[in-house]
């Protein structure tokens, strides 16, 4: 019978976790906020033979301040990480997208690491911790190891991670001063639904408001989150000025290679991508402390 | 599938249960221990009739699994009143008519309790983007709001 | 039926907003709905359903699902009664296919075991094999001669020669020379619009727990709108007489018209014979998108011709509607409803009905009136635009009075709709300024409202309380109405009477909870029960004062002599004749069954704003205002919250909610995630103004008003739309990628 040797485990130290895993031989799920696998394990998308609870490992639900940026422990949810004023004040942008994921009920429980564990690519969290360039740090038999976030996405529900890996925390950098960042997506409610497209820029501007850095992720309009350097590029140097701003959203709607499906089409999602790119745009340069 | 056996609390109250291992909170609220005020619109996070609390975070309960409260504090709908004395919530959505059918009126009181417990005068705004994750397709949610604004007054004046 | 007194017009009870008797137990979890009930001994099933849109069942291969430990019963359609009716045998074979799936989703075995688990694991050991058909889901392509047949046989004579197997029905309504009215016109505007087929999105998913005994009778509990209407549905399946099977209905969580008929309720009572135990089915909410009763799919042609002073000379609609795979009728309501606001010289509406490899159409608050009016509303704000004139205006010329007669054929009465459109017309939202990317639309509604059969039964407890037992499901706060009806026609007060709806052996027949009919045709039937009721309590005082029956009346809850003539006797109260019922010839009541006819139609106007963001197409709702005619509104807090409820309904229709079929003919959004059904944080307060132009057929004046609110929106938001963005829509629903698209071309 389907599941029937499905087992819960609840370890209380992270090398207890890697070796429950290690010795499973079929299909394991972490559970974290369990707001995407218990979607998948009620449509039978998922048949683990193990769930894995990672919230009793110490520091899994810590935010700690590191080297003037923060770590953030995967079990982390969406709700407690909006209530720390340092992050938010840090990384708005992370902040305000993981704090759109689903609902409040979703929110309570939902984590920035299960949402990109989980290779959507729609995921709120990603494009934010992209521009950011956030890494993770993977436990798993070989060792631990830090990973960029870009590099952890493969493709629709697939991510990097070895079997028998699992992330532990997400390292969200110092943000260098006059720096701002901020994620925008489009769905066709106001709250609920999957983002049809998405955002986020991070950037860094000089005295004279010009961006000396920046960083552009588009999310739901490629097989992965998607970091954009020609969109970066397209403002470098720039006070974000109609021509720059015309270039960016160019540039992102040439990067889009989504799909048409039940939530927008090809034509929709490139074209808003663009348009969202912007918008995020002048947000993160008045967060920068840039005047237009 | 091994059974597993949970100790927690709920409503205040010391509870226990076993359920299966993918079996829900939901699931073991209504099926196990005969609590049916929450209630499965979708099975899938989508509409909020399950809304409980857990350790004080409100949660949809079907994307929890029973197993999940093992030493937690649970809350629902049914621990909501004091005794014989409706919560000022319950009282005011009877008198605003904030509810027709009724089955998403448990979730909403549930989900609603918490905004107010955590921010006592929120603006109209605020408490429809608390509440979006609750569905409702008798109301409009009009009259739903005038209630939570009207209890979350005399709460403040209590 | 005709009263000879104009209805009352002054009222104690009625108009005022009591609290609803089932409050309390629904915000403190206590109320029991579908799912909420248990039996010793239960099991609990699960149906096998079609994963293709159209095959052919070869064969169902049961055994190895039989043999599983913990199954108690399988069932399939070979136990079912054959059916010789057509409309039984449609349900029937809806509810468990017999030789053919007809759409993604449709029933064709089913398990009852002693866990869900065991269910589910038998379900995949039932060896089903099927030869795929091809399937057609659109309207359109279903009604062309080469289109896929998705039943044979099912056309009406109606139907003219040469068209597709699929084309079930053809109807005609209207009157006049529309050659002429078209040749009077200086404007004349033609456009086709396509609605997408919506679900009604009750919260609550269908559940039942049925249990049948050896000795053939059955107790039924299932959220229901119409108890009765299941038990002769089921019995006819399962071959049974209607005493035998007793139908409770449970409180229900939302129905808007789904719940008027069976999906699962035969089964879990054929399940439960076979076994012999209790058994329980609760559908996913996957099974409810694809397996309930979604509305019809639309294909619609509208032609209008106005003068330049705004009076519509001719006016013609073509309806193509799709009920899903089994023949349905809504496009008749829709032909009929299409023009009813107007008042018309020369007017003709045509419907057909074609068959699609979809579920099987149900009730949706007004069915067919909502895809038929946001396309004749649509052309007429058209031809506003285009002429340079004020639609309520143009409204009002054109409007729909006493005397008029209806493109439908019935000549009206005393209705609301001038009332409606001139307070839309004094309101303050019709002259708000709007800023620039923002836009206005309005549009009428309106709908026949029903009456029906129904049986009320009315008890005088010695207490001097009252007990009032009626059969009709509470969706909307009907048991408070009655209760307020019941006190003011006996003059006692509100808080001491009890309503509660009966199971089908505790009272006569009564037809669903449909058709706006409970308010109308319940309470009418509780004022005659109260009146038997008070008549008899005038003769037991007219005993207990040894004068004439002739001579006592009934005034502010008491029994009194009629003059001074009939003696000098102080008024006895209901509680004092109650209290000495035992001795003057027994406990007292009042009851009254009949067919109710004289519903009054309930017209209503809604106006709305709009801001539509350009570069992407999402649109906001700023300000909504609904104005509707409610007869008399018994409780004003009900009517509101129907009028806001139908028109929230209407909002996600407009906006958001559609059915989407992959080329497979299968469904893809059969979730609230991707049917996106308005959230509180969608949507402004939606303002309600309520008039009362009393309905000559009720002795209160009162009108059905539950399904008018969900027929204005669609057009009322598709002209605000469309003026915001300066392009004419004509698709629903209006979802971003249209809107943006729309921007692009234009």
């Amino acid at each position: 019978m389907k599941g029937e040797s499905m087992r819960f485990a609840r370890p209380t130290t992270e090398t207890e976790a890697v070796e429950i895993i290690a010795q499973e031989p079929g299909l394991t799920r972490i559970l974290s906020g369990g707001t995407d696998v218990m979607v998948q394990l009620k449509a039978g998308l998922a048949e683990p033979a193990l769930i894995v609870d990672i919230k009793h490992i110490p520091g899994l639900r810590a935010i700690t301040p590191e080297a003037g940026g923060f770590r953030i422990g995967a079990a982390v949810s969406g709700a407690e990480l909006g209530e720390h004023a340092g992050v938010r004040a840090l990384w708005p942008g992370v902040v305000e997208s993981a704090e759109l994921i689903g609902s409040t009920q979703v929110q309570g429980r939902a984590t920035m690491a299960g949402n990109l564990c989980n290779g959507s690519p729609a995921a709120d969290a990603v494009p934010g911790l992209i521009a950011a360039n956030a890494s993770a740090r993977i436990v798993g038999p070989e060792g631990i190891r830090q990973c960029p976030i870009e590099d952890i996405p493969a493709g629709p529900g697939k991510i990097t991670l070895a079997k028998g890996e699992f992330l532990t925390s997400i390292f969200l950098p110092a943000r260098p001063a006059r720096s701002g960042d901020a994620y925008l997506r489009f769905i066709p409610r106001t709250e609920m639904d999957i983002a049809v497209a998405s955002a986020a820029v991070s950037l860094t501007l000089d005295d004279a408001g010009i961006v000396t850095a920046a960083r552009v992720a588009l999310g739901a309009v490629a097989p992965t989150v998607r970091l954009v350097p020609a969109a970066a590029k397209a403002i470098l140097g720039t006070t974000l000025d109609d021509a720059a701003l015309a270039a960016l959203t160019a540039a992102c709607s040439d990067a889009c290679s989504p799909i048409d499906d039940k939530r927008g089409t090809i034509e929709f999602r490139t074209q808003v991508a663009g348009v969202l790119a912007k918008r995020a745009a002048l947000i993160a340069y008045s967060r920068a402390g840039g005047k237009k | 599938m091994k059974s597993i056996h949970v100790s927690t609390t709920i409503n205040g109250d010391a509870a226990e249960f076993i359920c299966a291992p993918d079996e829900s909170l939901l699931d073991v609220l209504r099926n196990r221990l005969g609590l049916t005020g929450a209630k499965e619109g979708c099975g899938t996070g989508d509409c909020g009739a399950c809304s409980v609390m857990l350790d004080d975070r409100l949660v949809c309960a079907c994307l929890v699994l029973g197993a999940e409260a093992e030493g937690a504090t649970v809350g629902t709908i049914e621990g909501v009143a004091n005794g014989d004395t409706l919560h000022p919530l319950q009282q005011s959505f009877i008198d605003h008519a904030a509810l027709q059918c009724g089955i998403c009126t448990p979730g909403i009181i549930v989900a609603a309790k918490a905004l107010l417990e955590k921010n006592p005068d929120p603006t109209d705004t605020e408490v429809r983007y608390w509440l979006a994750g609750n569905l409702c397709r008798c109301t409009g949610y009009d009259k739903i709001i005038h209630a939570v604004q009207d209890a979350a007054q005399k709460m403040r004046s209590a | 039926m005709a009263f000879d007194n104009a209805p009352k017009r002054v009222f104690k009870v009625v108009g005022t907003r009591p609290p609803r008797p089932d409050g309390v137990d629904k915000v403190t979890g206590r109320a029991l709905y579908g799912a909420d009930v248990s039996a010793p001994g239960m099991l609990m099933a699960h149906i096998l359903r079609s994963p293709h849109a159209h095959a052919a069942i070869v064969s169902i291969d049961t055994s190895a699902a039989e043999a599983l430990p913990g199954v108690k019963a399988v069932v399939t359609a070979a136990d079912f009664a054959p059916q010789d009716d057509d409309f039984l045998r449609d349900v029937q074979d809806n509810c468990m296919a017999r030789d053919k799936v007809l759409y993604d989703g449709h029933a064709l075995a089913a398990v009852a075991a002693t866990t869900p688990a065991i269910a589910k694991a038998a379900l995949r050991l039932i060896k089903a094999t099927y030869n795929a058909l091809p399937h057609v889901t659109d309207v359109d392509a279903a009604m062309r001669a080469d289109a896929p047949v998705v039943q044979e046989g099912r056309s009406l004579e109606t139907v003219p020669d040469g068209m597709s197997p699929n084309v079930t029905s053809h109807c005609e309504f209207g009157h006049g020379d529309l050659a002429a009215g078209f040749a009077a016109a200086d404007l004349i505007v033609e456009r086709s619009f396509t609605t997408a087929a919506t679900h009604q999105g009750y919260i609550e998913p269908h559940a039942c727990l049925a249990s049948m005994t050896p000795d053939g009778k059955a107790d039924l509990w299932c959220c229901t709108q119409g108890q009765f209407n299941v038990r002769t549905l089921c019995a006819a399946m399962l071959g049974m007489e209607a005493s035998q099977l007793r139908v409770t209905a449970s409180e229900i969580g939302g129905g808007f018209g789904g719940k008027t008929t069976v999906f699962i309720e035969p089964v879990a009572l054929a399940l439960s014979r076979k076994s012999g135990r209790p058994v329980k089915i609760v559908m996913s909410r996957d099974e409810v998108f694809k397996a309930t009763g979604p509305t019809v799919s639309s294909s619609i042609d509208v032609k209008i011709g106005m003068t330049s002073d705004g009076r519509i000379t001719a006016a013609e609609a073509h309806l193509r509607y799709s009920g899903g795979a089994f023949p349905c009728g809504t496009v008749d309501m829709g032909a009929q409803a299409a023009f009813a606001a107007y008042d018309l010289s020369a007017v003709r509406t045509l419907g057909w009905n074609a068959l699609t490899n979809r579920p099987k159409e149900a009730a949706y608050r007004a069915p067919g009136a909502p895809q038929a009016i946001y396309a004749v509303e649509s052309v007429v704000d058209e031809l506003c635009q285009k002429l340079g004139l004020d639609p309520l205006d143009v409204r009002l010329k054109n409007a729909a009075r006493k005397g008029t007669k209806s493109s439908y054929g019935p000549t009206f009465d005393d209705i609301g709709l001038v009332a409606t459109l001139e307070a839309a017309m004094a309101h303050p939202h019709y002259t708000a300024p709007l800023a620039s990317g923002q836009g206005r639309g309005l549009s009428a509604g309106f709908w026949f409202n029903f009456g029906g059969n129904t049986c009320v039964s009315l008890n005088v407890n010695t207490d001097g309380t009252v007990g009032i037992t009626e059969g009709n499901p509470d969706i909307g706060g009907s048991r408070a109405a009655i209760s307020q009806m019941a006190a003011e026609e006996l003059g006692i007060s509100y808080d001491k009477i009890r309503t509660i709806i009966a199971d089908t052996s505790s009272l006569g027949h009564n037809d669903v909870t449909d058709g706006s009919r409970v308010t109308f045709s319940v309470g009418l039937a509780t004022i005659k029960a109260a009146q038997d009721a008070v008549a008899k309590m005038c003769s037991r005082a007219a005993r207990i004062w040894g004068i004439d029956e002739d001579a006592v009346i009934w005034h502010d809850g008491a029994a009194m002599p009629a003059g001074p003539n009939a003696g000098k006797f102080p008024p006895m109260t209901l509680a004092e004749i109650a209290a000495v019922s035992f001795n003057t010839g027994g406990p007292i009541a009042g009851h009254y069954e009949f067919n109710a006819d004289g519903a009054g139609v309930s017209f209503g106007v809604h106006l709305v704003d709009v801001e539509v963001d350009r570069e992407t197409g999402a649109t906001k709702v700023l300000r909504y205002t609904v104005f509707q005619d409610a007869g008399k509104a018994v409780h004003p807090s009900y009517v509101e919250g129907q009028m806001q409820g139908g028109a929230v309904q209407g909002i996600g229709w407009a906006l958001n909610e559609e059915y989407i079929y992959g080329a497979d003919g299968r469904l893809q959004n059969a979730g609230f995630l991707d049917y996106r059904v308005p959230v509180a944080s969608d949507l402004p307060p939606i303002e309600t103004v309520i008039l009362e132009i009393p309905n000559p057929g009720h002795p209160y004046g009162v009108r059905g008003v539950g399904e008018t609110p969900i027929v204005p929106p669609l057009a009322a938001l598709s002209n605000a739309v469309s003026r915001a963005i300066g392009t004419r829509l004509n698709a629903l629903p209006m979802s971003p990628p249209r809107i943006l698209k729309a921007l692009s071309k234009g």
